[in-house]
């Protein structure tokens, strides 16, 4: 690597400096959108002690549903687990510590990690459980909860395509939390589907820009899709 | 007779205005899609990250990078746009979505909301409910009046861990349609063939009903 080329050649490398008891932030929700090149790297490494913050929690073999096996998650923080038999075994028995977080809290949480806003006030889990043990404050005669930001030691994201100095483009509802979990790592690493040369990519159009990115690796997706609805023909 | 999941969503449908963006939860709310009056221009929001939802793909256009946030495949719609979960959520926070529609196991007197846990047997979360009760000022909530063995989801008190705090207005179910008002609930209009006494019966929170009760037309 020289300059701004942030292109790395094997997964080995793209998720190197990981240790046991990191916290990773990824992108992705339910199997859209995710690293899951990045995922399958971090099962074979067997890291543990992880906590994990991610929409979900992938299915039973796919995503982040491949790190449960082998108990390689501590803790993870999540708005809907509900695909997976074996997060639930894991959650129901103790092993597994499972924060539930609203989805428009947590993207905020990792735009707000990114953005260097170490905390705001939102009305969203005001009088539910989810306001258990947090700051209350009444603005303008409304109630609000105070919601801290997350910051994580390694940011995992899948985008679509990339130029060498890790700029970003996402495609269509592949983008999801991959934006802001890519501004909320101490290290975001990105694969993507095409790489091309610094310069190629319109500046207008790009969605991620490089600041945030600090190792891009081009991969090959599977892409599982979880609820395949079709049109009934006529 | 009670309304079926089909007739609820045809109810809720009517209550849509042209140019009105719209957040249908997973359900029978998914379903009022199917009933858009005619003649009117309505976006779907999908919190995932997609307005101006479409229908399901055909076989040929199924792209597993296109979902909404039930995590089917769909498509997009004319004027449609895509957006990161943040974006998504200032929509939703924000109040810029007209009408938000969703499920729950309980309502009660005081709007507040219960659709996510049942404790010990039902944890999956609450996805983006939360935020959608909280900042959506337009919700309706679609759910059957009482459970199959007879006991009401409309109580003076929630039972369940809340989804929202004082946030409901109204609710549309297979019995009837109501509104939630200082802290009692209004009988607007019974379904065809319901008699408002069978609803008073499955109604815990205290219902307010009117001399005259209009039945629901379709």
């Amino acid at each position: 690597m020289a300059g701004f080329d942030k292109v790395v050649s094997s997964y080995e490398e793209a998720m190197a400096g990981l240790e046991d008891n990191m916290t990773i932030i990824a992108g992705g929700f339910g199997l859209c959108g995710i690293p899951e090149n990045l995922i399958s790297e971090i099962e074979k490494r067997g890291t543990k002690g992880l906590t994990i913050v991610s929409n979900n929690c992938g299915v039973d073999n796919f995503g982040l549903g491949l790190l449960l096996p082998n108990r390689q998650i501590k803790k993870i923080i999540a708005s809907y687990v509900g695909e997976n038999a074996e997060f639930e075994r894991q959650m129901m028995s103790g092993e597994l510590d499972v924060e539930l977080t609203p989805q428009g809290t947590l993207a905020e949480k990792m735009r707000a990690g990114g953005a260097g806003i170490p905390a705001f006030f939102t009305a969203t889990g005001y009088g539910t459980p989810v306001a258990e043990g947090k700051e209350e404050r009444e603005i303008g005669g409304k109630h609000y909860i105070l919601e801290h930001a997350i910051k994580g030691d390694f940011a995992i994201v899948k985008a679509w395509k990339a130029d060498r100095y890790g700029n970003l483009i996402f495609r269509k509802t592949a983008r999801n939390f991959n934006p802001m979990a890519a501004t909320a790592g101490k290290i975001t690493v990105v694969e993507v589907e095409e790489i091309v040369e610094s310069g190629e990519l319109d500046p207008d159009q790009i969605h991620t820009p490089g600041i945030y990115v600090n190792r891009i690796i081009l991969g090959t997706f599977e892409k599982r899709i979880e609820q395949r609805t079709i049109q009934a023909t006529q | 007779m009670t309304l079926s999941r089909e007739q609820m969503a045809q109810r809720v449908a009517q209550e849509i205005q042209d140019g009105f963006y719209v957040n249908l939860g997973i359900g029978i709310p998914t379903l009022v899609a199917n009933y858009l009056p005619a003649g009117i221009e309505v976006m779907l929001q999908s919190e995932n990250g997609l307005l101006g939802m479409g229908q399901f793909p055909t076989e040929e256009t199924v792209d597993a990078d296109l979902i909404n946030a039930g995590k089917q495949t769909v498509t997009v719609a004319k004027g449609a746009s895509f957006f990161d979960s943040a974006e998504s959520f200032a929509m939703i926070r924000g109040g810029h979505v007209d009408l938000t529609v969703l499920g729950a196991f309980e309502v009660d007197v005081n709007g507040n909301i219960a659709s996510y846990m049942i404790p010990g047997k039902l944890i999956k979360g609450m996805g983006g409910a939360m935020d959608l009760v909280a900042g959506a000022e337009n919700i309706i909530v679609t759910m059957t009046h009482a459970s199959k063995h007879g006991q009401s989801k409309l109580l003076a008190n929630c039972s369940l861990p809340l989804t929202g705090k004082g946030c409901i207005k109204k609710v549309l179910t297979d019995l009837a349609f109501i509104e939630i008002k200082a802290g009692k609930f209004h009988l607007i209009e019974h379904a065809p063939g319901v008699t408002v006494e069978e609803i008073v019966k499955l109604t815990e929170g205290e219902l307010v009903v009117p001399a005259k009760v209009p039945e629901m037309k379709f």
